[in-house]
């Protein structure tokens, strides 16, 4: 017991649950902010694939670091714009949609990733980005290592988290996007097009959520490799409804499942870690996910119109 | 932009529509090549010669293809009840141990055969049958469940290979022990690799046919599927509809890993299955749903695989283009779906 004590009050613990955070904030506000408007975007995991390799090739190819993330960003507003044209206008099932998309995208990074590097046999390296000490604010004891010592795009993490909240609740843009989610025909009436909102919206939270997967290749790990982002983009999806659709709730659940994934590890270590197989602890973060699905489906807090294409004059 | 639908869709419509979607992947495929460097027709000529151009050839296909069409056949009969069981990868697995498990010799042949298919039916349907649950009960959405539950399982499948199930003469490879000779389906003909499992498959799609056509549960499931208010209202009982059509889905998931198992493959190891779960998916949006439609599109998406397989080795392009084609096949088909039925109106 003291021994789980020790490890959670650990700076390098809380540490790592922030660094392990970063690209769930990301990838789970993009997914917030289309399912806000009314879109469920199952092309998440994909789309984070896409983001991760385009992201690390612009860099490979020589591009700075931000204008890798800027190019996986672009990435991901372009498979983003694929399902918004498909789910939103023509109205196809988003279940079928998105994970045609998750599918597209992730062949299509294996594809151009054995087409660019054919003859490599470990995954070459980038220079990722390094963690910038915030003056004065990182010398505080256990925060701050936590939250003050990691990298730009961690603190971006956060600031978009912000942003999110902000634009969404405190704008009038926000307000027409939570209005397409909630009742479409309102936003009609005011003269404002649910179709053009909605697909404005998948188009922007895609391309947070390939930033959110750029951040394991540039900032997390220095290589891509398939298989890396390995369900993060489902977990995403529960961390949504476990935040009720807001972002700081969202953001305080991918603190607490990055929790549990950094503890698993460290756990591993301890008299009583040993014991268990280490599948046990791998399997946490998706059972707790299932479990954090199960304990926030009964709340009435879905966005009313999620999931259901809009067709203008219908009543 | 308005959709309107088309009052009866004439057969042209119904069929074309599909067609110029199957056209629109053979042109994206030919231009993946050109990107890849390659000749376009020859590299479609070498996918195909890959898939039928030889025995050894078709054979592969053919094996490919059954597991594709047990997870086709899952996923279709899920999708038309509009259960979206995306979990059939884990399903799959589940049959998978129970074939190792039954295969020990314990039970003789032939009586060994439909005891572990039919208890591999069961665990893949236990296995559906929690988020199903989940679903009628709270409220939770199951694709995101069934989804978490492959990755839970594959956990669960690599915990058994390297503890429990070890094989202790894998030379430390994480794999089960053989199944014993009595416990391996026959060859459906002397000296080929071809094994029951492909006519197993068939029997399955021809069942599944037979149920969603002719009997109460096929209609019930379709309802379900069209309109679950208008089934409640007209007094079906809902809940236990989706909780049968989740039993016969994960069951069939469960004969893919069962019958690859007991006929490919010999043991479980963690690479049993390239996604065939997922693929199932795609298998069964090309079919239409119809599970006749299922074997052939089964026969199909195994061809391109074998296929690219073989293409690759020759011209060079990566695998992947194969499942980069699928992808695309599935959504170019979605929307030729809907195009068939509706109509865009300007306006």
């Amino acid at each position: 017991m003291s021994a789980l004590l020790e490890i959670l009050f650990s700076a390098s613990f809380l540490a790592a649950a922030v660094r392990i955070a970063s690209p769930l904030i990301f990838a789970t506000m993009g997914e917030l902010i289309c399912e806000r408007a009314g879109v469920l975007n199952l092309g998440i995991e994909g789309i984070m694939v896409i983001g991760a390799f385009t992201g690390w090739m612009a860099v490979y190819q020589g591009m700075p670091l931000w204008g890798g993330v800027g190019v996986a960003m672009g990435a991901g507003m372009l498979f983003g714009l694929l399902h918004a044209v498909l789910t939103v206008p023509y109205g196809l099932s988003q279940h079928v949609v998105g994970l045609g998309v998750t599918l597209l995208a992730t062949s299509t990074s294996s594809f151009a990733y054995r087409l660019m590097l054919p003859e490599v046999t470990s995954p070459p390296k980038i220079e990722p980005f390094q963690p910038y000490e915030i003056p004065f604010l990182s010398d505080l004891p256990l925060i701050g290592e936590a939250l003050f010592s990691q990298t730009p795009m961690t603190y971006g993490a956060f600031a978009v988290a912000g942003l999110t909240a902000w634009v969404l609740f405190r704008t009038p843009l926000g307000l027409a996007i939570r209005a397409a989610g909630e009742s479409p025909a309102a936003v009609e009436a005011q003269g404002l097009s649910v179709t053009g909102l909605r697909i404005g919206a998948v188009i922007v939270g895609s391309g947070l959520m390939a930033v959110g997967g750029a951040f394991l290749t540039l900032s997390a790990f220095s290589s891509f490799f398939f298989e890396m982002v390995n369900g993060r983009g489902w977990i995403c999806i529960a961390l949504v409804v476990f935040g009720a659709w807001r972002p700081g709730k969202a953001v305080l659940g991918a603190l607490l499942f990055a929790g549990f994934d950094a503890l698993q590890i460290r756990l591993q270590q301890t008299p009583i870690g040993a014991h268990l197989p280490y599948q046990v602890f791998l399997m946490a973060p998706y059972v707790l996910s299932i479990l954090a699905l199960i304990l926030m489906s009964r709340r009435a807090e879905v966005p009313a119109a999620l999931m259901v294409p809009y067709n203008k004059g219908e009543r | 932009m308005r959709l309107e639908p088309v009052a009866n869709p004439s057969l042209l419509r119904k069929l074309g529509f599909p067609a110029l979607a199957l056209l629109a992947t053979v042109v994206t495929a030919s231009v993946l090549a050109l990107i890849a460097g390659a000749e376009p027709f020859g590299t479609l000529g070498l996918i195909l010669k890959g898939a039928v151009g030889s025995k050894f050839a078709a054979l592969e296909t053919l094996n490919r293809a059954t597991p594709l069409i047990f997870t086709g056949l899952a996923v279709a009969v899920a999708f038309r009840a509009k259960l979206w069981n995306i979990g059939a990868e884990a399903q799959l697995y589940a049959g998978a141990i129970v074939a190792v498990l039954l295969g020990t010799g314990a039970i003789g042949a032939p009586l060994v055969f439909p005891v572990s298919a039919a208890l591999a039916m069961l665990a893949g349907a236990l296995i559906l049958l929690g988020p199903v649950v989940l679903k009628t009960r709270f409220g939770v959405d199951e694709v995101v469940t069934t989804l978490l539950l492959n990755f839970i399982m594959l956990l669960f499948v690599s915990y058994l290979l390297e503890g429990p199930m070890k094989d202790p003469m894998g030379m430390g490879w994480p794999k089960s022990e053989a199944l014993v000779k009595e416990a391996r389906l026959p060859r459906l003909v002397d000296g080929l690799r071809l094994h029951w499992g492909f006519g197993l498959a068939l029997i399955a799609a021809a069942v599944v046919w037979v149920i969603q056509t002719r009997t109460t549960l096929g209609f019930e499931m379709r309802a379900v599927g069209q309109n679950l208010a208008a089934a409640r209202f007209a007094g079906m009982p809902v809940n236990a509809v989706l909780i049968k059509t989740a039993l016969l889905s994960g069951g069939l998931a469960a004969l893919a890993g069962w019958s690859e198992v007991s006929g490919l493959k010999g043991h479980l190891s963690l690479d049993l299955s390239p996604g065939f779960g997922y693929i199932g998916i795609i298998v069964a949006m090309l079919a239409l749903l119809h599970p006749l439609g299922v074997v052939v599109a089964a026969l199909f998406v195994a061809g391109i695989f074998v296929g690219s397989d073989s293409m690759s080795r020759a011209a060079g392009v990566p695998t992947y283009i194969a499942d980069m084609l699928l992808a695309l096949a599935l959504l170019f088909m979605v929307l030729a779906i809907m195009l068939s039925r509706f109509r865009v109106v300007r306006g």
